[in-house]
């Protein structure tokens, strides 16, 4: 007879408690050891969610108690959706998302691919690489702004010595059509190197054999690239898009340091719209409306992703 | 004997309990927490303060939240019914919601009965942070802080012979403190990018900034000059021909032209320390910024003094200055109103606004503005009286944070990003504003 963990913590067990155990059912056992969790799950996540839902089909106002509220059917979901601004935002929102991605895998995989060799100092570039993503937003987002200050700032002295343009002569933060991009320079300074570190795993992760063998089939360098590499790394590089593009469609503190969302409503992302919304317009139905529309675009977005990083795994 | 131990612990514990909650009652009952911006006036306030501890026993808490966070951190405080603070020092557009949310105890009653009158604050500034309808003998605050947007240049600049020179080969006359919005923007544009002792210097530093208020404050000193109006009958809502009027139009074209050919690079996103750090490093010749902070700009080491000297905000087709300033309120929350109201029933004593005023407080009591000597009290106090004799506010309506994002964006989007025209913006204004009144049942 084996003498498992299991059979001496039943042997540990009180007599007491194992009388009051002693009858229910390994199915009620698994509730009661789940219950905390799903109850947790329900009172922070499920119930939260279902009331922004009722809520979004009202005019509510947290900050007007007092005021009567009115059932207002699918009143808030049309305005959204009828409203240019908020258009605006959802374009300004999807172009951050695809530059920044588009940037940080390129940068992210390259760099990784370059790393991967072996070379002296490796393990300190490494490191110093990877300083960016270590930082608190708050302070990327201070250091950036005296960075682009026209007068003293760093890229804008860079920019006027490899270019010739004045560097008081222009304003990345304040421009319109600049501010954009400052912005995804900012993520793409901030974030390449989490991208990059997922590639790396990637790549260490390719056994040598393979490269080994297709060397003995006289397989070029640059077919074992796309045809070992690229696939090889694949999964790992869609699984550090989705944790980007979730993260960068939330996009918020960063963002509101550089630009405020200025100039005007350039940089004006769908995070930071729906914060004004809610807690400075302080018009809870209306952005609660804009809150599941955003969850619902996310969700849907995240999914079909999902199942396409799920396919790609099998091949 | 287990039983009985347990007993006697249970019943000790209530009884600690008990006292421990007593003591902290007791603690809250003999201290007031007064919640405001964090900047200069605030600091005069603690000081002033000692005296109110010294006299009632009453410790006072402060809890000063740096101005760009001040709205949203203390409207959330408000809104959520929190207990933070006593006292609230809120800013003037505050107090439609203050009092139609409940926030905010209306002190008709108590100044009655403590024989505080109205009549002794100068009118504009009851009108402006007491007053809920406006104009209404309904009061939820005591004026506190007088402030208005006003202008302060380098007086030692003007002064230069050279420099007077120029200015008069550039524009046929001379240099001196502006008496137009347009010779401001002429004299912004003769020091913009001039060389002065080896510097280069620009010429005016103004509010553009995104977030919270700063492009509208700055943006309505030159409307509000030009004729800018919210309505056309005061309490209509009717804005057509009002907001988008031609002189406001033609105010908002300067503002952009001001911000375009007269300031800094960079300064896109300005307000008060910004302001305050272009001056006080010698960037520009002239900077706008409230009277609030004139009081430690005359006493900097290195730009006041003589070298600094202030000007109320120019007139165009009339005198006008944006309203800063606040009113002091007891907070519906609290848990210490008696102490509250002592406070403010202290602060009201022509004494203590005296003092007020010496440490740097705008008092807006008429016996400290009428006093003979307050002209001379100080640099910047004539020009203070002359801004609040002919001072405008935004919006005061509950709905003032959506009234007030709306104008955030349209100038901004006009002014610094550089799209559209002053005319679109306004008309676009007048739609949100629609929008906001709509959705207030107001219209």
């Amino acid at each position: 007879m084996t003498d498992t963990p299991i059979d001496r913590m039943a042997r540990a067990t009180p007599p007491h408690v194992a009388r009051r155990v002693r009858g229910l059912s390994d199915r009620a056992i698994a509730w009661l050891f789940v219950a905390p969790t799903i109850f947790l799950l329900l009172a922070i996540n499920i119930f939260p969610l279902i009331w922004t839902v009722r809520l979004s089909f009202t005019n509510f106002a947290a900050n007007r108690p007092g005021r009567e509220v009115e059932w207002v059917g699918l009143r808030n979901y049309q305005r959204i959706l009828t409203d240019d601004g908020i258009w605006a935002n959802m374009q300004t929102t999807a172009h951050f998302l695809i530059w920044t991605i588009t940037l940080q895998v390129l940068i992210g995989f390259t760099l990784a691919w370059l790393i991967n060799r072996k070379f002296r100092g490796n393990d300190l570039l490494t490191t110093l690489i990877v300083l960016p993503m270590m930082l608190s937003p708050a302070v990327v987002g201070n250091f950036w702004t005296f960075l682009y200050q026209p007068q003293i700032g760093l890229f804008n002295y860079v920019v006027e010595l490899f270019t010739g343009v004045p560097a008081s002569s222009f304003s990345m933060l304040g421009a319109g059509g600049l501010a954009k991009w400052s912005i995804i320079i900012v993520d793409t300074w901030m974030w390449t190197p989490f991208v990059m570190l997922i590639c790396l795993a990637g790549l260490r992760s390719i056994p040598d054999y393979i490269y080994e063998a297709a060397d003995v089939d006289r397989a070029s360098k640059w077919r074992q690239f796309w045809t070992i590499t690229v696939p090889m790394v694949l999964p790992f590089l869609m699984l550090a898009v989705l944790f980007r593009g979730i993260e960068n469609f939330k996009m918020f503190d960063m963002v509101v340091l550089l630009t405020g969302g200025g100039p005007g409503n350039e940089t004006l992302l769908a995070s930071i719209d729906l914060k004004r919304e809610a807690f400075e317009k302080w018009r809870t139905g209306y952005s609660s409306a804009y809150a599941i529309i955003l969850f619902v675009t996310v969700f849907g977005l995240a999914s079909i992703y999902v199942k396409a990083l799920n396919k790609v795994k099998e091949r | 004997m287990k039983a009985r131990y347990l007993t006697a612990t249970a019943v000790g514990a209530v009884l600690s309990a008990a006292g421990l909650t007593a003591s902290t009652a007791s603690a809250q009952s003999n201290e007031l927490t007064l919640c405001w911006a964090a900047w200069d006036p605030a600091n005069a306030l603690v000081e002033l303060s000692k005296d109110f501890e010294a006299q009632s026993g009453i410790k006072m808490k402060f809890e000063f939240v740096p101005w760009p966070n001040f709205a949203d951190r203390m409207l959330n405080e408000l809104n959520s019914g929190g207990q933070l603070c006593d006292l609230l020092i809120g800013d003037s557009q505050w107090i439609g919601g203050g009092a139609e949310n409940g926030h905010y105890i209306k002190l008709n009653d108590f100044f009655a009965a403590e024989s505080i009158s109205m009549d002794d604050f100068a009118p504009a500034t009851v009108y402006a942070y007491s007053t809920w309808p406006k104009g209404e003998p309904n009061y939820y605050a005591l004026p506190a802080m007088g402030d208005a947007n006003g202008w302060f240049y380098r007086k030692d600049w003007f002064e230069r012979e050279d420099i007077r020179a120029a200015f008069m080969e550039a524009t046929g006359r001379e240099l001196g403190e502006p008496q137009t919005q347009k010779e401001l923007l002429e004299i912004a544009q003769f020091f913009q990018g001039r060389e002065i002792d080896g510097q280069t210097v620009y010429g005016a530093s103004i509010f553009t900034e995104r977030g919270s208020e700063g492009i509208t404050m700055g943006a309505t000193g030159a409307m509000y000059a030009w004729g800018f109006k919210y309505e056309n009958t005061p309490g209509a809502y009717d804005m057509e021909g009002a907001v988008n009027s031609p002189e406001a139009v033609e105010a908002l074209e300067f503002y952009k032209e001001l911000y375009k050919t007269g300031t800094p690079p960079g300064y896109d996103n300005a307000y008060m320390e910004q302001s305050l750090d272009a001056f006080k490093s010698g960037q520009v010749a002239m900077a706008m910024n409230w009277f609030a902070f004139f009081p430690g700009l005359a006493a900097d080491p290195n730009v006041g003094g003589d070298k600094i000297d202030f000007f109320v905000n120019p007139a165009q087709n009339q005198p006008a200055s944006t309203l800063g300033g606040q009113g002091i309120s007891v907070v519906s929350y609290s848990d210490n109103v008696e102490g509250a109201l002592d406070y403010i029933k202290w602060f009201a004593q022509p004494d203590v606004q005296k003092k007020w005023w010496s440490m740097g407080g705008y008092s807006c009591h008429v016996a400290v503005l009428n006093d003979p000597d307050f002209v001379n009290s100080a640099p910047f106090a004539a020009d203070f009286l002359a801004a609040m004799d002919n001072v405008y506010d935004f919006w005061q309506e509950p709905a003032y944070a959506s009234l007030l994002l709306a104008m955030q964006d349209r100038l901004h989007t006009y002014v610094v990003a550089d799209q559209g025209t002053a005319q679109e913006a306004l008309d676009g204004l007048i739609a949100d504003w629609t929008e906001v009144f709509e959705d207030e049942g107001k219209l």
